[in-house]
């Protein structure tokens, strides 16, 4: 099955901070996207960030990121829906990144749980994702943030 | 879906035992907490050691430790030891008037099948010792179900 590698533990004393994006981030957040999955996606992170960046908390929309010394280590993004599909307003979190070689190491839960910190700012008691079902590595690491299954199932249908 | 008999003593014995990897455990006092047979625990727990999972510890005082990385080894790692939760690959009927049907079914059942492989693969053991300790069923039996939609 899929594993991943642990990773060595770094020397660093303090945490990178986690602060909301700025303008200055994005090519950070496009750099440390680029370097993990591999594609590019510029204009997608700069569109993202125009809608989601510099929030304050208590917003409905969050746009958050770890930096230390200037380098974008991880980022979460997010924001709070309200009714679709008949769900009373809730957290929904679409992307999660942490630099590979800084995985396990606490990071990505600080980062949740920082997120999961501005949605019950803007009043919501229940925070949301999707996973594809073979990523097992951000599967498991929402399971391990305590996450189980919605009460929505996910449909789809080709329309060639 | 069920488990058979040996897949769930032996998610019994390696969750007992992780919940604290120092602690010793014989096959009579995991048997006696959990209420199944200590013979067939004890054949379970030999082929939990063969995989590294458990450490035997023999002699007086001896019994059973566990073994492995709690936050590498996920429920799917345990379960496949005893058996095979993929998705179905037995041979399609021979007749081939009966063989959209049967691709249709098993379309439907392949859906299943990679719903609960990939939530296997995703739970940690020790996700699953922070569930245990969470206890979510507790409130889930006190409010029942919100209907949305």
């Amino acid at each position: 099955m899929q594993r991943m590698t642990r990773s060595p533990r770094t020397d660093r004393k303090d945490p990178a901070p986690i602060r909301p994006a700025t303008a200055a981030d994005v090519a950070g957040v496009i750099a440390l996207d680029h370097e993990v999955t591999g594609l590019a996606k510029p204009a997608y992170w700069q569109d993202l960030f125009e809608r989601y960046g510099g929030t304050a908390p208590g917003d409905t929309r969050v746009f958050l990121v770890a930096e230390t010394a200037g380098r974008i280590d991880g980022f979460i993004v997010g924001e709070v829906r309200a009714w679709e599909f008949g769900s009373p307003p809730s957290g929904w979190i679409f992307a999660v990144q942490v630099r590979s070689r800084l995985r396990v190491q606490g990071l990505g839960s600080r980062l949740f749980g920082a997120v999961c910190d501005s949605f019950r700012a803007a009043g919501v008691d229940r925070v949301r994702t999707m996973v594809a079902p073979d990523n097992t590595e951000i599967h498991s690491f929402f399971r391990s943030q305590g996450m189980m299954a919605g009460p929505f199932i996910e449909l789809e249908m080709r329309l060639d | 879906m069920r488990l058979q008999k040996a897949t769930e003593i032996a998610l019994y014995a390696v969750l007992e035992l992780a919940i604290d990897p120092e602690r010793q455990l014989t096959a009579v006092e995991i048997a006696e907490k959990y209420g199944i047979s200590t013979h067939h625990l004890a054949k379970v727990l030999r082929d939990l050691g063969r995989g590294g999972l458990v450490d035997s510890v023999r002699g007086v005082g001896g019994g059973y430790r566990f073994a492995g990385d709690a936050r590498r080894l996920t429920l799917m790692d345990v379960i496949s030891r005893f058996e095979d939760v993929s998705a179905d690959t037995d041979e399609l009927p021979p007749q081939e008037a009966g063989q959209e049907i049967a691709r249709a079914l098993r379309f439907v059942l392949t859906e299943l099948d990679m719903q609960t492989v990939a939530t296997l693969r995703s739970i940690s053991l020790s996700t699953m010792l922070k569930l245990i300790a969470r206890r979510p069923w507790a409130v889930a039996e006190v409010k029942p179900g919100r209907r949305t939609g």
